[in-house]
Protein backbone atom coordinates (compact mmCIF):
# COMPACT_ATOMS: atom_id res chain seq x y z
CA UNK A 1 0.00 0.00 0.00
CA UNK A 2 2.04 2.43 -1.23
CA UNK A 3 -0.16 5.68 -0.95
CA UNK A 4 0.21 5.04 2.65
CA UNK A 5 4.20 6.83 2.15
CA UNK A 6 4.49 10.29 2.25
CA UNK A 7 2.15 13.55 3.52
CA UNK A 8 1.16 13.54 -0.07
CA UNK A 9 2.05 10.73 -2.05
CA UNK A 10 2.64 11.14 -6.05
CA UNK A 11 3.23 7.82 -6.76
CA UNK A 12 0.90 5.30 -5.33
CA UNK A 13 1.48 2.56 -7.32
CA UNK A 14 5.16 0.73 -7.96
CA UNK A 15 6.49 -2.49 -7.16
CA UNK A 16 7.94 -1.97 -4.28
CA UNK A 17 4.57 -0.85 -2.63
CA UNK A 18 5.36 -3.04 0.57
CA UNK A 19 7.89 -0.74 1.55
CA UNK A 20 4.87 1.17 3.21
CA UNK A 21 3.67 -2.20 4.95
CA UNK A 22 6.88 -2.74 6.99
CA UNK A 23 7.44 0.98 7.93
CA UNK A 24 4.22 0.81 9.24
CA UNK A 25 5.25 -1.84 11.35
CA UNK A 26 8.06 -0.56 12.12
CA UNK A 27 10.57 -1.98 9.67
CA UNK A 28 12.86 -0.06 7.04
CA UNK A 29 13.69 -2.16 4.22
CA UNK A 30 15.75 -1.81 1.36
CA UNK A 31 15.93 -4.20 -1.76
CA UNK A 32 18.46 -6.88 -2.78
CA UNK A 33 18.25 -8.16 -6.28
CA UNK A 34 18.59 -12.27 -6.06
CA UNK A 35 20.25 -12.89 -8.89
CA UNK A 36 22.92 -10.92 -7.88
CA UNK A 37 23.21 -9.69 -4.20
CA UNK A 38 23.01 -6.14 -5.30
CA UNK A 39 21.34 -3.63 -2.27
CA UNK A 40 19.81 -0.40 -2.77
CA UNK A 41 18.31 1.97 -0.76
CA UNK A 42 15.88 3.24 -1.81
CA UNK A 43 14.34 -0.11 -2.89
CA UNK A 44 14.39 -0.66 -6.24
CA UNK A 45 12.49 -3.62 -7.99
CA UNK A 46 14.75 -3.98 -11.26
CA UNK A 47 18.85 -4.09 -10.21
CA UNK A 48 20.62 -1.39 -11.48
CA UNK A 49 23.39 -3.66 -11.91
CA UNK A 50 22.39 -6.67 -13.72
CA UNK A 51 19.14 -5.64 -14.52
CA UNK A 52 17.07 -8.62 -13.08
CA UNK A 53 13.46 -8.11 -12.26
CA UNK A 54 14.16 -10.52 -8.95
CA UNK A 55 14.08 -9.09 -6.20
CA UNK A 56 13.82 -9.27 -2.07
CA UNK A 57 13.22 -6.92 0.78
CA UNK A 58 16.21 -6.56 3.37
CA UNK A 59 15.43 -5.05 6.74
CA UNK A 60 18.23 -2.08 7.53
CA UNK A 61 19.18 -0.73 10.41
CA UNK A 62 18.58 2.66 9.82
CA UNK A 63 21.95 4.18 11.33
CA UNK A 64 23.55 6.82 9.29
CA UNK A 65 25.30 10.42 9.09
CA UNK A 66 23.80 13.40 8.21
CA UNK A 67 25.32 14.14 4.47
CA UNK A 68 23.84 17.64 4.33
CA UNK A 69 20.36 19.33 5.33
CA UNK A 70 18.26 22.63 4.57
CA UNK A 71 15.60 24.11 6.61
CA UNK A 72 12.73 24.79 3.87
CA UNK A 73 10.44 28.50 4.98
CA UNK A 74 9.06 29.06 1.60
CA UNK A 75 7.39 25.75 1.35
CA UNK A 76 4.75 24.08 -1.92
CA UNK A 77 1.55 23.93 -2.13
CA UNK A 78 -0.01 21.21 0.39
CA UNK A 79 3.42 21.37 3.20
CA UNK A 80 2.02 25.17 4.47
CA UNK A 81 0.98 23.67 7.33
CA UNK A 82 3.88 22.02 8.50
CA UNK A 83 6.45 25.02 7.33
CA UNK A 84 9.07 25.39 8.38
CA UNK A 85 10.50 22.58 8.39
CA UNK A 86 13.93 20.83 8.41
CA UNK A 87 15.51 18.27 5.41
CA UNK A 88 18.15 15.95 5.54
CA UNK A 89 19.99 13.45 3.57
CA UNK A 90 21.60 10.98 5.06
CA UNK A 91 24.32 8.50 3.81
CA UNK A 92 22.73 4.83 5.51
CA UNK A 93 25.30 2.84 7.35
CA UNK A 94 24.32 0.05 5.08
CA UNK A 95 24.96 2.19 1.81
CA UNK A 96 22.26 4.23 0.09
CA UNK A 97 21.08 7.87 1.20
CA UNK A 98 17.70 8.66 2.67
CA UNK A 99 15.95 12.10 2.54
CA UNK A 100 13.62 12.79 5.73
CA UNK A 101 12.50 15.65 8.10
CA UNK A 102 14.85 15.69 11.10
CA UNK A 103 12.13 14.33 14.64
CA UNK A 104 12.11 15.68 17.73
CA UNK A 105 14.88 14.16 19.62
CA UNK A 106 16.98 17.05 18.01
CA UNK A 107 17.08 20.40 18.79
CA UNK A 108 17.60 23.07 15.33
CA UNK A 109 20.76 24.34 17.07
CA UNK A 110 22.07 20.87 17.25
CA UNK A 111 22.46 19.47 13.61
CA UNK A 112 25.67 19.31 12.26
CA UNK A 113 26.56 17.70 9.02
CA UNK A 114 28.70 14.62 9.83
CA UNK A 115 26.92 13.79 12.91
CA UNK A 116 25.42 10.25 13.70
CA UNK A 117 21.43 9.72 13.10
CA UNK A 118 18.98 7.31 13.46
CA UNK A 119 16.73 6.69 10.68
CA UNK A 120 13.17 5.56 12.30
CA UNK A 121 9.79 4.52 10.95
CA UNK A 122 6.88 7.03 12.23
CA UNK A 123 3.18 7.35 11.67
CA UNK A 124 1.20 10.50 11.44
CA UNK A 125 -0.51 10.13 14.69
CA UNK A 126 -2.53 13.64 13.75
CA UNK A 127 -4.25 11.62 10.24
CA UNK A 128 -7.31 9.90 10.19
CA UNK A 129 -5.85 7.69 7.15
CA UNK A 130 -2.56 5.77 7.24
CA UNK A 131 0.00 7.86 6.70
CA UNK A 132 3.80 7.11 7.05
CA UNK A 133 7.11 8.29 6.81
CA UNK A 134 10.22 8.07 8.34
CA UNK A 135 12.30 10.55 10.37
CA UNK A 136 15.99 11.66 11.27
CA UNK A 137 16.75 11.10 15.01
CA UNK A 138 19.54 10.73 17.88
CA UNK A 139 20.93 6.95 17.44
CA UNK A 140 19.03 4.93 19.55
CA UNK A 141 15.69 6.19 19.13
CA UNK A 142 13.71 3.36 18.02
CA UNK A 143 10.38 2.99 17.06
CA UNK A 144 7.12 2.76 18.60
CA UNK A 145 3.27 2.23 17.81
CA UNK A 146 1.73 4.97 19.35
CA UNK B 1 27.53 16.23 -42.95
CA UNK B 2 30.94 17.66 -41.89
CA UNK B 3 29.66 21.61 -42.25
CA UNK B 4 29.50 23.55 -39.23
CA UNK B 5 26.07 25.46 -38.26
CA UNK B 6 25.80 28.55 -37.51
CA UNK B 7 23.80 31.42 -35.82
CA UNK B 8 22.77 34.29 -38.27
CA UNK B 9 19.63 35.36 -36.43
CA UNK B 10 19.13 36.19 -32.92
CA UNK B 11 16.17 38.01 -31.71
CA UNK B 12 15.02 38.38 -27.54
CA UNK B 13 11.58 40.07 -26.07
CA UNK B 14 11.89 41.56 -22.65
CA UNK B 15 11.62 39.07 -19.66
CA UNK B 16 9.17 39.70 -16.67
CA UNK B 17 6.00 39.47 -15.40
CA UNK B 18 4.17 39.77 -18.98
CA UNK B 19 0.61 39.90 -18.68
CA UNK B 20 0.35 42.03 -21.58
CA UNK B 21 0.72 39.18 -23.83
CA UNK B 22 0.43 34.57 -24.46
CA UNK B 23 2.73 32.71 -24.97
CA UNK B 24 2.52 32.49 -28.33
CA UNK B 25 2.91 36.39 -28.95
CA UNK B 26 5.75 36.55 -27.22
CA UNK B 27 7.59 33.70 -29.24
CA UNK B 28 6.35 36.09 -32.12
CA UNK B 29 8.62 39.11 -30.72
CA UNK B 30 11.53 37.04 -30.58
CA UNK B 31 11.06 35.24 -33.78
CA UNK B 32 10.27 38.51 -35.99
CA UNK B 33 13.71 40.01 -34.27
CA UNK B 34 15.62 37.11 -35.31
CA UNK B 35 14.20 37.42 -38.94
CA UNK B 36 15.41 40.94 -39.05
CA UNK B 37 18.29 40.91 -37.65
CA UNK B 38 19.00 37.64 -39.81
CA UNK B 39 17.95 39.79 -43.21
CA UNK B 40 15.98 36.74 -44.05
CA UNK B 41 12.36 36.52 -45.12
CA UNK B 42 10.14 34.23 -42.83
CA UNK B 43 9.88 31.21 -46.07
CA UNK B 44 13.82 31.05 -46.22
CA UNK B 45 12.50 28.89 -42.48
CA UNK B 46 12.76 24.97 -43.09
CA UNK B 47 11.28 23.99 -39.42
CA UNK B 48 10.96 25.27 -36.27
CA UNK B 49 12.14 23.93 -32.81
CA UNK B 50 10.21 24.94 -29.44
CA UNK B 51 12.01 24.75 -26.31
CA UNK B 52 9.51 24.96 -23.25
CA UNK B 53 7.97 23.41 -20.50
CA UNK B 54 3.95 22.13 -21.05
CA UNK B 55 2.98 22.12 -17.68
CA UNK B 56 3.07 26.10 -16.88
CA UNK B 57 0.50 26.56 -19.94
CA UNK B 58 -3.06 26.17 -19.88
CA UNK B 59 -2.41 25.77 -23.68
CA UNK B 60 -1.97 21.84 -24.45
CA UNK B 61 0.65 21.02 -27.07
CA UNK B 62 2.33 24.23 -27.28
CA UNK B 63 4.30 23.46 -30.22
CA UNK B 64 1.11 23.68 -32.71
CA UNK B 65 -0.11 26.82 -31.52
CA UNK B 66 3.18 28.71 -31.83
CA UNK B 67 3.71 27.74 -35.15
CA UNK B 68 0.48 29.11 -36.82
CA UNK B 69 0.68 32.36 -35.16
CA UNK B 70 4.40 32.56 -36.29
CA UNK B 71 2.65 32.01 -39.42
CA UNK B 72 5.35 28.56 -40.49
CA UNK B 73 2.18 26.40 -41.27
CA UNK B 74 2.80 23.65 -43.14
CA UNK B 75 6.55 23.67 -41.62
CA UNK B 76 6.98 21.24 -39.50
CA UNK B 77 7.91 21.93 -35.94
CA UNK B 78 8.25 19.77 -32.22
CA UNK B 79 8.74 20.66 -28.41
CA UNK B 80 11.62 19.41 -26.25
CA UNK B 81 11.47 19.53 -22.92
CA UNK B 82 14.33 18.86 -20.35
CA UNK B 83 12.95 21.12 -17.16
CA UNK B 84 15.12 24.34 -17.56
CA UNK B 85 17.27 23.19 -20.02
CA UNK B 86 14.50 22.72 -23.21
CA UNK B 87 15.59 26.14 -24.58
CA UNK B 88 19.25 24.20 -24.82
CA UNK B 89 17.76 20.98 -26.32
CA UNK B 90 16.10 22.89 -28.68
CA UNK B 91 19.02 24.18 -30.05
CA UNK B 92 20.59 20.40 -29.80
CA UNK B 93 17.91 18.69 -31.79
CA UNK B 94 17.77 22.05 -34.62
CA UNK B 95 21.70 21.67 -34.53
CA UNK B 96 21.24 17.97 -35.30
CA UNK B 97 18.45 17.81 -37.74
CA UNK B 98 21.22 20.57 -39.46
CA UNK B 99 23.91 18.21 -39.32
CA UNK B 100 22.29 15.33 -40.79
CA UNK B 101 21.16 16.77 -43.30
CA UNK B 102 17.37 16.96 -42.67
CA UNK B 103 17.08 20.82 -42.93
CA UNK B 104 19.19 24.07 -44.10
CA UNK B 105 17.59 26.79 -41.89
CA UNK B 106 16.34 26.26 -38.93
CA UNK B 107 14.14 28.74 -36.12
CA UNK B 108 14.78 27.55 -32.44
CA UNK B 109 12.14 29.20 -30.26
CA UNK B 110 12.27 29.36 -26.14
CA UNK B 111 9.15 30.52 -24.89
CA UNK B 112 7.47 30.38 -21.86
CA UNK B 113 4.79 31.87 -19.08
CA UNK B 114 5.05 31.07 -15.78
CA UNK B 115 3.47 34.58 -13.97
CA UNK B 116 0.19 32.70 -14.35
CA UNK B 117 1.28 30.52 -11.86
CA UNK B 118 1.01 31.20 -7.73
CA UNK B 119 4.70 30.62 -5.96
CA UNK B 120 3.10 27.78 -4.17
CA UNK B 121 2.12 26.42 -7.23
CA UNK B 122 5.03 26.82 -8.72
CA UNK B 123 7.46 25.69 -5.82
CA UNK B 124 5.26 22.17 -6.02
CA UNK B 125 5.58 22.00 -9.47
CA UNK B 126 9.32 22.46 -9.49
CA UNK B 127 10.09 20.55 -6.18
CA UNK B 128 8.42 17.68 -8.44
CA UNK B 129 11.62 17.69 -10.61
CA UNK B 130 12.84 16.17 -7.86
CA UNK B 131 12.57 12.44 -7.23
CA UNK B 132 8.64 12.46 -6.36
CA UNK B 133 8.59 8.68 -5.31
CA UNK B 134 11.45 9.17 -2.22
CA UNK B 135 11.71 12.65 -1.68
CA UNK B 136 8.70 15.13 -2.97
CA UNK B 137 6.63 13.40 -0.17
CA UNK B 138 9.25 15.49 2.33
CA UNK B 139 7.81 18.57 0.39
CA UNK B 140 11.36 19.44 -1.01
CA UNK B 141 11.45 22.26 -3.02
CA UNK B 142 14.06 23.17 -6.03
CA UNK B 143 15.68 26.34 -3.79
CA UNK B 144 15.85 23.18 -0.83
CA UNK B 145 17.79 21.31 -3.68
CA UNK B 146 20.14 23.65 -4.33
CA UNK B 147 20.16 24.84 -0.37
CA UNK B 148 20.89 20.79 0.11
CA UNK B 149 24.14 21.64 -2.59
CA UNK B 150 25.43 24.83 -0.78
CA UNK B 151 25.60 23.08 2.72
CA UNK B 152 27.57 20.67 1.73
CA UNK B 153 29.72 22.63 -0.65
CA UNK B 154 29.87 25.27 2.61
CA UNK B 155 30.96 22.38 4.81
CA UNK B 156 33.55 20.65 2.03
CA UNK B 157 35.28 23.88 1.02
CA UNK B 158 34.41 26.67 3.50
CA UNK B 159 32.68 28.19 0.94
CA UNK B 160 30.67 31.53 2.77
CA UNK B 161 27.25 33.20 2.51
CA UNK B 162 29.25 36.16 1.72
CA UNK B 163 30.93 34.38 -1.51
CA UNK B 164 27.51 33.22 -2.53
CA UNK B 165 25.95 36.84 -2.10
CA UNK B 166 28.72 38.05 -4.73
CA UNK B 167 27.35 35.82 -7.05
CA UNK B 168 24.15 37.98 -6.90
CA UNK B 169 25.43 41.37 -6.27
CA UNK B 170 27.99 40.82 -9.87
CA UNK B 171 24.65 39.92 -11.84
CA UNK B 172 22.29 42.67 -10.71
CA UNK B 173 25.09 44.75 -11.72
CA UNK B 174 25.38 43.84 -14.94
CA UNK B 175 21.51 42.87 -15.07
CA UNK B 176 21.22 46.72 -14.45
CA UNK B 177 22.71 47.18 -17.81
CA UNK B 178 20.64 45.24 -19.77
CA UNK B 179 17.77 46.33 -21.50
CA UNK B 180 15.79 42.48 -21.48
CA UNK B 181 16.32 42.04 -18.02
CA UNK B 182 13.74 41.83 -15.62
CA UNK B 183 15.52 43.44 -12.54
CA UNK B 184 17.38 46.45 -13.89
CA UNK B 185 18.65 47.37 -10.24
CA UNK B 186 22.32 47.08 -8.40
CA UNK B 187 22.07 45.79 -4.97
CA UNK B 188 24.22 45.29 -2.35
CA UNK B 189 25.70 42.60 -0.77
CA UNK B 190 24.26 43.96 2.82
CA UNK B 191 20.72 44.15 1.47
CA UNK B 192 20.97 41.50 0.30
CA UNK B 193 21.90 39.20 3.20
CA UNK B 194 18.94 40.33 5.29
CA UNK B 195 16.54 38.90 2.67
CA UNK B 196 13.87 36.61 3.44
CA UNK B 197 14.90 32.99 3.92
CA UNK B 198 13.69 30.43 1.57
CA UNK B 199 15.67 27.31 2.27
CA UNK B 200 18.88 27.39 4.47
CA UNK B 201 21.26 28.96 3.63
CA UNK B 202 19.33 30.54 0.48
CA UNK B 203 17.78 34.13 1.16
CA UNK B 204 15.60 35.80 -1.19
CA UNK B 205 18.36 37.39 -2.89
CA UNK B 206 20.00 33.75 -4.04
CA UNK B 207 17.50 33.04 -6.26
CA UNK B 208 16.17 33.36 -9.54
CA UNK B 209 12.72 34.92 -10.36
CA UNK B 210 10.29 33.45 -12.81
CA UNK B 211 9.11 34.96 -15.16
CA UNK B 212 7.30 35.34 -18.99
CA UNK B 213 9.86 35.22 -21.82
CA UNK B 214 11.15 34.38 -25.39
CA UNK B 215 14.00 34.09 -27.36
CA UNK B 216 15.19 33.04 -30.81
CA UNK B 217 18.35 31.94 -32.89
CA UNK B 218 17.87 31.17 -36.35
CA UNK B 219 20.61 28.18 -37.45
CA UNK B 220 21.82 27.80 -40.92
CA UNK B 221 24.20 25.32 -42.65
CA UNK B 222 27.96 26.34 -42.70
CA UNK B 223 26.50 26.70 -46.73
CA UNK B 224 23.59 28.38 -46.29
CA UNK B 225 25.04 30.56 -43.34
CA UNK B 226 27.70 31.64 -45.27
CA UNK B 227 25.42 32.56 -48.42
CA UNK B 228 22.94 34.37 -45.82
CA UNK B 229 24.99 35.91 -43.67
CA UNK B 230 28.30 38.34 -43.09
CA UNK B 231 28.89 37.89 -38.97
CA UNK B 232 27.71 34.55 -38.66
CA UNK B 233 28.59 32.79 -34.94
CA UNK B 234 29.63 29.16 -35.33
CA UNK B 235 28.70 26.36 -33.01
CA UNK B 236 31.69 24.67 -32.43
CA UNK B 237 30.98 22.34 -29.92
CA UNK B 238 27.90 20.96 -28.53
CA UNK B 239 27.94 18.83 -25.21
CA UNK B 240 25.14 17.64 -23.15
CA UNK B 241 24.66 14.56 -20.66
CA UNK B 242 22.69 13.45 -17.55
CA UNK B 243 22.68 12.84 -13.99
CA UNK B 244 20.69 10.82 -11.89
CA UNK B 245 17.25 12.36 -11.27
CA UNK B 246 17.43 11.71 -7.24
CA UNK B 247 19.95 13.43 -4.99
CA UNK B 248 20.28 10.02 -3.51
CA UNK B 249 22.14 8.62 -5.88
CA UNK B 250 24.51 11.22 -6.82
CA UNK B 251 27.96 10.54 -5.99
CA UNK B 252 28.91 13.67 -4.50
CA UNK B 253 26.09 16.85 -3.77
CA UNK B 254 28.77 19.91 -4.30
CA UNK B 255 28.56 19.77 -8.08
CA UNK B 256 26.93 18.39 -11.25
CA UNK B 257 28.47 15.36 -12.97
CA UNK B 258 26.13 16.43 -16.39
CA UNK B 259 27.76 19.59 -16.58
CA UNK B 260 31.21 18.18 -16.34
CA UNK B 261 30.62 15.51 -18.64
CA UNK B 262 28.64 17.97 -21.17
CA UNK B 263 31.65 20.55 -20.57
CA UNK B 264 34.40 17.90 -21.78
CA UNK B 265 32.94 16.84 -24.45
CA UNK B 266 32.38 20.49 -25.77
CA UNK B 267 35.56 21.30 -25.27
CA UNK B 268 36.62 18.03 -27.02
CA UNK B 269 34.34 18.90 -30.25
CA UNK B 270 35.32 22.29 -30.34
CA UNK B 271 39.37 21.23 -29.85
CA UNK B 272 39.69 24.14 -26.96
CA UNK B 273 39.90 24.39 -22.93
CA UNK B 274 38.41 25.92 -20.64
CA UNK B 275 40.96 28.84 -20.50
CA UNK B 276 40.40 29.60 -24.10
CA UNK B 277 36.81 30.94 -22.87
CA UNK B 278 35.96 34.70 -22.90
CA UNK B 279 32.51 35.13 -22.04
CA UNK B 280 30.04 33.13 -20.47
CA UNK B 281 26.23 32.52 -19.73
CA UNK B 282 25.83 30.23 -16.74
CA UNK B 283 22.73 28.73 -15.35
CA UNK B 284 22.65 30.38 -12.00
CA UNK B 285 18.90 29.30 -11.23
CA UNK B 286 20.87 30.04 -7.51
CA UNK B 287 23.74 31.73 -6.81
CA UNK B 288 25.47 28.30 -5.55
CA UNK B 289 24.34 27.10 -8.89
CA UNK B 290 27.17 29.61 -10.62
CA UNK B 291 30.08 28.85 -8.09
CA UNK B 292 29.49 24.99 -8.72
CA UNK B 293 29.16 25.91 -12.56
CA UNK B 294 32.67 27.40 -12.63
CA UNK B 295 34.23 24.51 -11.05
CA UNK B 296 32.45 21.74 -13.30
CA UNK B 297 33.49 24.24 -15.96
CA UNK B 298 37.35 24.29 -15.29
CA UNK B 299 37.03 28.29 -14.84
CA UNK B 300 39.03 27.43 -11.58
CA UNK B 301 39.73 24.06 -9.50
CA UNK B 302 37.37 22.22 -7.67
CA UNK B 303 36.66 23.84 -4.25
CA UNK B 304 37.56 27.10 -5.44
CA UNK B 305 34.49 28.94 -6.63
CA UNK B 306 33.92 30.87 -3.83
CA UNK B 307 37.29 32.46 -3.40
CA UNK B 308 36.68 32.89 -7.54
CA UNK B 309 33.54 35.48 -7.33
CA UNK B 310 35.31 37.18 -4.32
CA UNK B 311 38.46 37.50 -6.32
CA UNK B 312 35.75 39.16 -8.97
CA UNK B 313 37.82 36.61 -11.57
CA UNK B 314 34.17 36.73 -13.44
CA UNK B 315 33.85 40.08 -13.92
CA UNK B 316 34.27 41.70 -17.20
CA UNK B 317 38.03 42.46 -16.66
CA UNK B 318 38.53 39.05 -14.61
CA UNK B 319 39.76 35.48 -16.12
CA UNK B 320 36.20 34.79 -17.66
CA UNK B 321 33.49 36.91 -17.93
CA UNK B 322 30.26 35.33 -16.40
CA UNK B 323 26.45 35.80 -16.61
CA UNK B 324 27.42 39.70 -17.69
CA UNK B 325 23.91 39.86 -18.89
CA UNK B 326 22.45 39.70 -15.57
CA UNK B 327 22.25 35.57 -15.57
CA UNK B 328 18.77 33.77 -14.32
CA UNK B 329 19.51 35.55 -11.35
CA UNK B 330 18.17 39.39 -13.01
CA UNK B 331 17.73 38.92 -16.18
CA UNK B 332 14.62 36.19 -15.07
CA UNK B 333 14.14 32.92 -15.94
CA UNK B 334 11.65 31.80 -18.50
CA UNK B 335 12.27 28.45 -18.18
CA UNK B 336 11.94 27.34 -21.84
CA UNK B 337 13.60 30.61 -22.75
CA UNK B 338 16.47 30.71 -20.40
CA UNK B 339 18.80 28.56 -22.81
CA UNK B 340 18.21 30.05 -26.39
CA UNK B 341 18.23 33.46 -24.18
CA UNK B 342 21.94 32.40 -23.17
CA UNK B 343 22.89 31.26 -26.84
CA UNK B 344 22.06 34.84 -28.17
CA UNK B 345 23.66 36.92 -25.59
CA UNK B 346 26.74 34.95 -26.68
CA UNK B 347 26.30 35.22 -30.29
CA UNK B 348 25.86 39.06 -29.67
CA UNK B 349 29.31 39.02 -27.07
CA UNK B 350 30.70 37.38 -29.95
CA UNK B 351 29.59 40.16 -33.23
CA UNK B 352 30.93 42.98 -30.47
CA UNK B 353 27.37 44.18 -29.79
CA UNK B 354 27.09 43.99 -26.53
CA UNK B 355 27.39 47.63 -25.74
CA UNK B 356 28.52 48.61 -22.04
CA UNK B 357 28.71 45.01 -21.62
CA UNK B 358 30.97 44.15 -24.19
CA UNK B 359 33.57 41.80 -23.26
CA UNK B 360 36.75 43.11 -24.93
CA UNK B 361 38.10 40.46 -28.06
CA UNK B 362 35.67 37.80 -27.12
CA UNK B 363 36.11 35.54 -29.57
CA UNK B 364 35.23 32.16 -27.84
CA UNK B 365 31.73 31.96 -26.04
CA UNK B 366 30.37 29.09 -23.84
CA UNK B 367 26.05 28.44 -22.68
CA UNK B 368 26.08 26.00 -19.57
CA UNK B 369 22.17 25.33 -19.44
CA UNK B 370 21.41 23.21 -16.39
CA UNK B 371 17.43 21.50 -16.63
CA UNK B 372 16.12 20.69 -12.97
CA UNK B 373 18.62 19.92 -10.48
CA UNK B 374 21.72 18.89 -12.81
CA UNK B 375 19.74 15.88 -13.99
CA UNK B 376 20.42 17.59 -17.51
CA UNK B 377 23.24 19.57 -18.67
CA UNK B 378 23.65 21.25 -22.53
CA UNK B 379 27.23 22.94 -23.01
CA UNK B 380 27.68 24.87 -25.85
CA UNK B 381 30.53 26.80 -27.24
CA UNK B 382 30.33 29.29 -29.43
CA UNK B 383 33.15 31.12 -31.89
CA UNK B 384 33.58 33.46 -34.35
CA UNK B 385 35.66 33.22 -37.82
Amino acid sequence: MFQWFGKINYSPFTKVGAFADHLKDGRLMGSRCTACGTTSFPPRADCEECMSGDFEFQEISGRAVLHTFTKIVAAPTGFEDVTPYIVGVVDLEEGGRALAWFGETIAEEEIRIGMELQVVPRIFEESEEIKVYYSLDRPGTSWSKV
Amino acid sequence: MKGRVGIIGIGHGVFGRRSDATVQELAFEAFRSALQDAGIERDAVDASVIGSVPEYHKQRSLAGVVQEYLGLNPKPTWLTEVACASGSAAMRTAWMSIKAGVHDVVAVIGCQKMTELSTPEILALMGRVGEVQWESVFGTTFPAYYALFAKRHMHEFGTTREQLIEVAVKNHYYGARNPYALFRKEITLEKALVSEEVATPLQVYDCCANADGAACVILASEERARALSSNTVWLDGMGSATASMSVLRRPNLTGLPSAEAAAAEAYRMAGISAADVKVADVHDCFTIAEIMAYEDLSFCAKGEGGPFIADRQTYIGGKVAVNVDGGLKAKGHPIGATGVSMTCEIAKQLRGEAGERQVPDADVGLTHNVGGIGQYCFVQILRRD
